[in-house]
């Protein structure tokens, strides 16, 4: 089989595509930077543990934190 | 300043005057490596999607086209890479004496299927050189590397498919 055969091969077995985008892309291309311009908040775990240490002791121990703010 | 120097500095209208300007060039050249209209318009917009992000390393003094090409043919060379890769297919049909509609079919799609599995760069080289008919060149400036490396990659493919071919008793 030579390569020119083949190629005809392929070029039937692979029809030309349309070159041609079927719409105006625009719009889609909208939504994606609409949508990247406001991103969800997502928090690691290790974020919201953290969140959750700093909670705690702020209920637990009110005081030594309050003097703590006062030194710095 | 022009369009695309107003690009590179982050204009938003430029952005989207050079989408519009290039959209159909972009489209056009993915859905020669892909073969898929619909994964094609999403790759259209993933590849400026990729431009938006790197409007800085933009060289305003260089044109936009070939750029945005390279990236479109990583995004296509991407997503090949992600979708499953078809299996040869273990085929072993007889050749009929006189050649006629449904033995002419079942080539043809054996065919297809012996190019969808061969590796992604050697199908996109060979898609753009022997299916489009593209120049060497500028395969190889979309595909970030040298002509001879492109022969290299068609020569390849063409050897893989050939061999998958005869081995499936199809001699054409």
């Amino acid at each position: 089989m030579n390569e020119k055969r083949l190629q005809q091969l392929l070029q039937s077995a692979l029809p030309p595509v349309g070159e041609a985008p079927p719409r105006d892309l625009w719009p889609a291309m909208r939504r994606r930077l609409d949508g990247a311009a406001a991103p969800p908040i997502r928090l690691a775990a290790w974020e919201w543990a953290l969140a959750a240490v700093l909670a705690a002791a702020i209920l637990l121990l009110p005081v030594p934190l309050a003097g703590i703010s006062c030194l710095l | 300043m022009d369009l695309a120097q107003r690009f590179a500095a982050g204009d938003a209208d430029a952005f989207e005057a050079l989408f519009r300007q290039f959209q159909g060039e972009v489209y056009g050249w993915i859905v020669r490596i892909v073969r898929d209209p619909m994964a094609a318009e999403d790759l259209t917009i993933e590849t400026f999607w990729r431009i938006h992000r790197g409007a800085r390393r933009f060289d305003a003094a260089r044109p936009f086209g070939p750029w945005a090409r390279r990236i479109a043919t990583r995004a296509a060379i991407d997503y090949l890479k992600s979708q499953p890769r078809e299996a040869p297919a273990a085929f072993e049909p007889a050749a009929p004496a006189a050649p006629d509609a449904a033995w002419e079919r079942e080539v043809r799609e054996h065919t297809a299927a012996a190019f969808r599995s061969l590796p992604v760069r050697l199908r996109a080289a060979a898609a753009l050189a022997l299916i489009e008919e593209r120049p060497y060149e500028e395969i190889a400036a979309a595909l970030g590397t040298s002509v001879n490396t492109i022969k290299s990659r068609v020569f390849r493919a063409v050897r893989i498919l050939r061999r998958r071919l005869e081995r499936s008793g199809i001699h054409p």
